[in-house]
């Protein structure tokens, strides 16, 4: 007896109860729709995630200074110039391309005329903005003459412009106080819009290093490091490199007690896109209990089918089918429920994944499909194996004498 | 072995079926129940033979041994030469299927089903192609005199053209042994002279048939009758 012949008694017991295999599916439907629309929200929400850190200036890597932990009270060694000269080496750490020292100070009052607001001001060099990917608005970035000469010129984020001179204006030319000290502003900055990193970029005000350490913060220690990678790829080595040439420096021998921290927006993508694959897979996992749902649905059924075709098993089993014959049509009864609920699972999933959702879209992963198209085969096997051998192994005669 | 004919002595005739000192007990101790005690019965090939016997008799479990469906607690039993507990489960439903032809009281079909899908069903268990298969159904089928209604499910058919696709579905392997148990037990009179017509047409041809029944009439258009009682079997009559 042939594997076509099989299948076509199956197809044909299916068709008999259509309605009922019709329901019978729609478990197996609904688990798979809900797997594939929920593995396509992580992975969408992870692909937008990832996006807006790129934003951030992906080739980014950020020293901060820090307390050691295991030395209380005692200051580790603070960011210095010094730092910076080594860093920007390029015989021992060939994988950076420029190196900006920061010095910054929050709620730094900035006034024009009557206006004031609070701002935060980031005093460093030339090289700190496609370090830190800040876009130019209007008028010009300072350089390195201004740094070198100290002058008191300033760009202003799109939020201290908008407090200080009005919605949308352009103060290139202006003066403003910069805790009373004058600065001209030479250019303000794209605005960043929300949500891009911890502080919001539209409420700073840029400097020359030279010039905010000369008015405001004195020559001493630096706030950060801002460091740019050669390329994305080069920001591992970027990474060991700082921290290999600063635990010299610092004289550090266990990284748990470094006096400083490397970030990276790298890192922050990498422990963003753990959380999300955690959250994924826990949707995931709770998309699956209703599929192991439908399973026993299509147990249930398939046990319901065979009591209610006993005396057609028996009739089969005395014209001469032997029992492989009635397990493989009762098994592949099982798989087609199941195969096909799959099948039309991924559908409505992908139907699914179509309905706008706020900022991002829903991936559907091709290996998700054909992931999801192997279960529910594998579904219909387990779930459909007991009826089945009960199916084949039912005595011809008990089974003849059903009514 | 060549089939017997009318001029062959019957001594000569091979056995198509020989059962030998069969028991089936049911249950066991106390609550035991023996359907059927020492049996022996011959049938050669080529016989009609009639088994009769009352409701609870153990005609219906005679049936079930002949027809491989239930094993016999102790005795013997050979069909075609061939000792069937020699045979495991799957070689039981391929001799079911090559030797044995059944037709039963409530007709059995599949329902749902035409009537050319049922008569060709044991012949896809026998695994034979697709065009040959609907072939011999057809000539089966127009043996029985259902000729057009081939595309006709069973309950678009009356009780005695069931019966008579029944009859084609068992003959359609040309089985060694048909086995019919009360095959007009569900049947009007007209119906029922139908299929003993057909009956008498198939013994005439050379078939071995075995038929179970409570009604004298029927038993009469047999060769040979067999009484079953308390599970005893005894000879009643040898017509020729």
């Amino acid at each position: 007896m042939s594997v076509v012949e099989i299948i076509r008694f199956a197809v044909r017991g299916l068709i008999a109860n259509r309605l009922r295999s019709l329901l019978t599916m729609l478990g197996i439907i609904i688990g798979i729709a809900a797997v594939i629309l929920l593995t396509a929200l992580g992975n969408g929400a992870s692909q937008y995630i990832q996006g807006q850190i790129a934003g951030l200036g992906a080739n980014s890597i950020t020293v901060l200074p820090r307390q050691p932990p295991d030395t209380a009270g005692t200051d580790g060694r603070p960011l210095t110039q010094g730092d910076v000269r080594a860093l920007a080496d390029p015989q021992g750490a060939p994988d950076v391309a420029s190196v900006s020292p920061v010095v910054s100070l929050q709620g730094t009052t900035v006034e024009a005329g009557r206006a004031r607001t609070d701002a935060t001001i980031i005093g460093s060099t030339p090289s700190y903005f496609p370090g830190a990917n800040i876009q130019l608005g209007t008028g010009r970035v300072y350089t390195e003459a201004d740094v070198t000469a100290g002058r008191k010129v300033i760009l202003l984020g799109r939020t201290v412009a908008d407090d200080l001179f009005g919605v949308g204006s352009d103060p290139v030319g202006q003066d403003v106080l910069v805790r009373g000290v004058p600065f001209d502003v030479i250019g303000t900055l794209a605005p960043a819009g929300q949500g891009q990193g911890l502080s919001n970029p539209d409420e700073n005000v840029l400097a020359p290093l030279t010039a905010v350490q000369g008015s405001l913060t004195g020559f001493g220690d630096l706030t950060q490091i801002v460091v740019q990678a050669r390329s994305t790829e080069a920001q591992a080595a970027a990474e060991s490199e700082i921290n290999s040439i600063l635990d010299r420096r610092h004289g550090i021998d266990v990284p748990d007690n470094r006096d400083y921290q490397v970030l990276s927006a790298r890192q922050l993508a990498d422990v963003l896109d753990d959380t999300l694959g955690a959250f994924t897979l826990l949707l995931a996992a709770i998309a699956a209990i209703s599929l192991v749902v439908g399973g026993i649905g299509i147990t249930n059924i398939m046990l319901v089918s065979v009591t209610e075709r006993t005396r057609e098993i028996g009739i089969r089993k005395a014209l001469g089918a032997p029992p492989s014959a009635i397990l493989g049509q009762f098994l592949v009864e099982s798989i087609i429920l199941s195969v096909v609920g799959g099948v039309l699972g991924v559908a409505v999933g992908y139907a699914g994944t179509l309905v706008p959702l706020g900022d991002f879209r829903p991936v559907v992963l091709p290996s998700a499909v054909v992931a999801a198209v192997g279960v529910s085969a594998a579904i219909g096997i387990f779930f459909g194996a007991y009826p089945a051998r009960r199916a084949a192994r039912l005595r011809p005669i008990e089974a003849l004498r059903r009514e | 072995m060549t089939a017997g004919t009318g001029t062959a002595p019957l001594e000569q005739v091979p056995h198509v079926l020989d059962v030998r000192k069969l028991s089936k007990v049911y249950g066991s101790g106390e609550t035991a129940v023996h359907a059927l005690r020492d049996v022996d019965l011959t049938v050669r090939r080529g016989e009609y033979v009639a088994v009769i016997g009352q409701s609870g008799s153990g005609k219906s479990t005679l049936l079930n041994m002949l027809g491989c469906l239930d094993a016999p607690t102790s005795g013997r039993y050979l069909l075609e030469g061939l000792d069937v507990a020699d045979l495991d489960e799957r070689q039981q439903a391929v001799l079911r299927n090559r030797q044995i032809g059944f037709i039963f009281q409530a007709f059995n079909l599949i329902p749902r089903t035409s009537a050319l899908a049922n008569v060709e069903l044991p012949l896809v268990y026998a695994g034979v192609g697709r065009r040959v298969r609907r072939e011999r159904a057809q000539a089966a089928l127009s043996l029985v005199g259902l000729q057009g209604r081939e595309d006709q499910r069973p309950n678009q058919l009356s009780g005695g053209q069931q019966q008579r696709v029944a009859v084609a579905r068992a003959l359609v392997t040309t089985p060694a042994l048909l086995l019919a148990d009360e095959p007009t037990g569900n049947l009007d009179s007209a119906s029922t002279r139908d299929v003993l017509g057909l009956f008498d047409r198939l013994h005439a041809a050379g078939r071995t048939i075995v038929l179970i029944t409570h009604d004298d009439e029927v038993a009469e258009r047999a060769e040979r009758v067999v009484v079953v009682s308390d599970g005893r079997l005894t000879e009643a009559r040898a017509r020729r």
